[in-house]
């Protein structure tokens, strides 16, 4: 028997960065492969691009800065962010945008403010904002979901159409993205904002077929399965004890909340909890996005009040900006709050009395 | 000796006590108006003409303002150096004029001439204070231009276009195009980027210091800074 003498802290973590990173990689999985049946290969080989600008924009900083390239490029925060930024993307970006969004989020929010664990803002969040206000009309260019193809794109049709603008046999990316009735489809927040604008009322445009096919009346086809497989990658984050339940629980309550009482006030502009928490990417911003240990507040009721104000947010400006979706503007005006909520949530310490 | 002086007025205000780069004055413009080349010359130039007269002015009354009412003076000189300016680029460069709108009047407020008046002009003499003013000035219109070409650049593909605001008829094919896009980075052009570019100009100046200094390492340690810190 061997006897070792060490001092203390006597229980060690089992896991380090690395294995937590993976961790969360591996819960992305089945969220991933839902996106990909319904929105196409596109999906896989922008996670592709973003892996390896990543790595390669996160290998040439560290060198400048003088790091080992190799002990952080293994801890595997690269390669989430890229994940992460990867299947916020529409499926047909043109992939030097995809580079351009890997560069701000790795060179920029991450490694110019010191490297992992010192980033203010969400490094994919702040690349998917970017992306969005440089480029809006390639941002919002969602092909339509598998049942409402009105043609099938094959590997290499996703492929030329990433690379080149056209696929082999000559499509452009506007006839890619008609829908089955050859009107261009929209995603389902879109289809709202833009109906709603022409006097149309909530209930009409859930006849909609962009919603024809979810698990819910008010779900969009594919779209609501999607966010349901990330929720179940987020479930098994949380059984691993890999997240708290603090950010999800208050975020997915505070959207709840937000809309059920708007939606009391006018059912005819303003949707309801489900559709809220079903449509656009609420919850794989609740399990995957908002709970990034650096940008995220640390506290146990900081937590609450960052999650509970992340989809405070979220209901305000999907359904009083500009627009149609907000979890990455929520969760970076809230990551700007994170100092102020985590200084006035100091747990008490034990043996002093509160303030 | 005296061109020792004026040595160091123009190294000051080109680059040790850059209003922008060092002092960090005159952000309000200097983030607002630099969507293109020209746009950033236009305001750089109205912005020193109003320095070098300000400060001559300045320095011609510094005997006689007495020190209790000195700031409301010397906004009184920096309006009336902005009216006339302003005077002229509607008669002038009317397109141009239209174009910079508010942030020519806005010259007042900027915080790089008032500091140069309160700092300098109202300390020394006439030759010196224009020298002063010129070269504030200048420094500003270089980095104006600068961040105003890397905006242009990046997100519309092109440089120098509509010269023809700033130097009429002559200018109208100066534009160069450096790519075409149909779909031009927007973050260059939107206020974001200014605040951006401005950082990793800030950075290479550091940088560029920084690389100076290592050549010469222990040579002369005893840098005195003057920083004119205000709120704009």
């Amino acid at each position: 028997m061997k006897l070792t003498l060490s001092s203390s802290p006597h229980m060690r973590a089992d896991r380090d960065t690395s294995q937590v990173m993976r961790m969360v990689l591996y819960a992305m999985v089945p969220g991933v492969i839902c996106q990909s049946y319904f929105f196409g290969w596109g999906v896989f080989i922008q996670i592709a691009i973003a892996t390896i600008a990543a790595l390669v924009v996160e290998a040439s900083i560290l060198a400048i800065r003088n790091k080992p390239v190799a002990r952080n490029l293994s801890d595997y925060s690269a390669v989430l962010t890229a994940c992460l930024l990867a299947v916020s993307l529409p499926p047909a970006l043109p992939w030097w945008m995809t580079v351009i969004g890997v560069i701000f989020a790795i060179g920029i929010v991450k490694q110019l403010y010191g490297g992992l664990g010192y980033n203010l803002f969400n490094p994919a969040m702040v690349a998917y904002v970017v992306l969005l206000i440089s480029f809006p009309a390639a941002m919002t260019q969602w092909i339509p979901p598998a049942p409402l193809h009105a043609v099938t794109l094959t590997f290499s049709d996703m492929l030329h159409l990433i690379f080149t603008g056209y696929t082999p046999s000559g499509l452009s990316l506007e006839q890619g993205l008609q829908a089955v009735d050859g009107v261009s489809s929209a995603t389902p927040l879109d289809h709202l904002k833009t109906g709603l604008t022409q006097a149309s009322t909530y209930n009409e445009l859930l006849t909609s077929q962009v919603y024809e096919g979810g698990p819910f009346v008010s779900s969009g086809t594919g779209w609501a399965w999607v966010s349901v497989s990330y929720l179940i990658g987020g479930l098994f984050l949380l059984k691993t004890r890999i997240i708290s339940w603090h950010i999800p629980v208050s975020l997915i309550v505070s959207i709840a909340f937000c809309a059920t009482v708007l939606h009391l006030i006018n059912q005819d502009i303003y949707g309801s909890a489900l559709f809220h928490l079903l449509n656009g990417s609420v919850l794989f911003g609740a399990f995957f996005i908002a709970t990034d240990p650096v940008s995220a507040s640390t506290t146990a009721k900081g937590r609450i009040i960052f999650g509970a104000m992340i989809g405070f947010w979220i209901i305000i400006i999907r359904n009083f900006g500009g627009y149609p979706d907000a979890v990455a503007f929520a969760v970076i005006i809230m990551n700007m709050a994170v100092p102020l909520i985590d200084y006035y949530t100091q747990p008490r310490t034990y043996g002093h009395k509160g303030k | 000796m005296i061109m020792n002086e004026w040595k160091e007025l123009t190294l000051q205000g080109l680059w040790k006590n850059n209003p922008a780069l060092v002092q960090l004055l005159g952000l309000c413009p200097l983030l607002a108006v630099t969507s293109t080349v020209i746009n950033g010359l236009g305001l750089g130039l109205a912005t020193t003409l109003v320095l070098v007269g300000s400060n001559i002015t300045v320095s011609l009354v510094r005997n006689v303002v007495s020190n209790e009412i000195r700031i409301p003076v010397f906004v009184m000189v920096i309006a009336a150096f902005v009216t006339i300016v302003q005077l002229l680029m509607n008669a002038y460069t009317y397109e141009l004029y239209l174009t910079l709108g508010i942030f020519i009047p806005l010259i007042v407020t900027n915080c790089a001439i008032i500091g140069r008046a309160e700092a300098y002009a109202s300390k020394n003499p006439i030759v010196p204070s224009a020298l002063d003013g010129l070269m504030m000035g200048a420094g500003f219109t270089f980095i104006l231009m600068l961040l105003g070409g890397l905006r242009e650049a990046l997100g519309s593909g092109t440089l120098l276009a509509g010269a023809d605001r700033l130097f009429g008829a002559v200018a109208e094919n100066w534009t160069i195009t450096l790519f075409h896009t149909d779909q031009p980075f927007l973050l260059a052009i939107l206020p974001p980027g200014a605040f951006i570019g401005m950082g990793f100009i800030i950075a290479a100046k550091n940088y560029i210091d920084r690389l100076h200094a290592a050549k010469q390492a222990p040579a002369s340690k005893t840098v005195t800074r003057i920083r004119v810190t205000a709120e704009q």
